[in-house]
């Protein structure tokens, strides 16, 4: 039996498959986009800098705005390992004992320390979180951040990360492609902006790509 | 004897929706439809193939010790 493509993929018909190219061109264009936007910014506060040093604060307000546009993205990337309210205990138990029977047990410690379940893939490392993934490409420079969850919203926290784990292992590239991109950009720069339980997760993640 | 499970991942936790041997046809009939059921309620069936890799099935497979029944996933 050949593998199986993500049936979700009927749902986003319009969108190319991912694979690496388009994983390089996503990352590149949204880079350019963010120079895009941080530029004028810059532009203008150098130029008032220059033309009118009295208007002094207002370039440094211009700069500040340049600074924010990339933090305000790496906020919205840290967004997707946000855990999401729990259910009852007995079903959250119930729903972990279910997950660390599809995980290793170094990735089961490593998600009860983060919250993150860390799976190695053909595009690079990822981190799982209850609504959302994190990707680490090879090196660990770059990461995409990706908006997923199942649409139940009263599940236990560990069954979420379960269906994502699962619907990635059965196709990593149609997976990627049923996300919504969040975040492209540094590894430093979503670090920054996560939750001190999430770093861990990422630590671990980057550690892995750039052993690759 | 060893029984096969079929789980569906749910609000509480996760539920066994059927068990089955294999060599027993009254228990593989009950499995079949229960498999079928939750695929016509929209879940996904998938079979874990070790480290890292699962595949989804669209029919019940009945030498696999556990198939696990997925909700589907979007965008968000």
């Amino acid at each position: 039996m050949g593998p199986v493509a993500l049936p979700e993929l009927s749902a986003v018909y319009w969108r190319p498959r991912l694979d690496v190219r388009s994983l390089v061109r996503a990352g590149r264009l949204w880079t350019l986009s963010t120079v895009a936007q941080v530029v004028p910014f810059v532009g203008f506060a150098i130029f008032l800098a220059v033309a009118a040093p009295v208007t002094l604060p207002v370039s440094l307000i211009a700069l500040v705005h340049a600074w924010m546009i990339p933090e305000l993205y790496a906020a919205r990337g840290a967004g997707v390992v946000r855990p999401r309210p729990g259910t009852v205990d007995a079903a959250e138990s119930r729903a972990l004992g279910m997950l660390a029977d599809l995980i290793d047990r170094r990735a089961y410690e490593l998600h009860q320390r983060s919250g993150l379940v860390l799976e190695r893939g053909a595009l690079g490392v990822w981190l799982i979180a209850q609504a959302g993934a994190v990707l680490i490409r090879p090196g660990g420079r770059r990461v995409h951040c990706y908006c997923v969850a199942v649409r139940e919203r009263d599940l236990p926290g560990p069954d979420r990360v379960a269906h994502l784990l699962l619907a990635l292992r059965c196709d990593e590239a149609g997976f990627a492609t049923v996300a919504n991109l969040a975040f492209s950009g540094a590894a430093w720069r979503l670090r920054r902006r996560l939750p001190k339980r999430a770093r861990v997760g990422l630590d671990a993640g980057l550690g892995l790509a750039r052993s690759r | 004897m060893v029984m096969s499970r079929l789980i569906r991942m749910d609000r509480t936790g996760h539920t066994t929706v059927a068990e089955w041997n294999a060599g027993d046809p009254d228990t593989v009939a009950e499995a079949v439809a229960a498999f079928e059921a939750e695929l016509e309620q929209g879940y996904y069936a998938v079979v874990s193939r070790g480290e890292g890799r699962a595949e989804q099935v669209r029919e019940l497979p009945l030498e696999e010790p556990l198939v696990i029944l997925r909700q589907p996933i979007v965008g968000g």
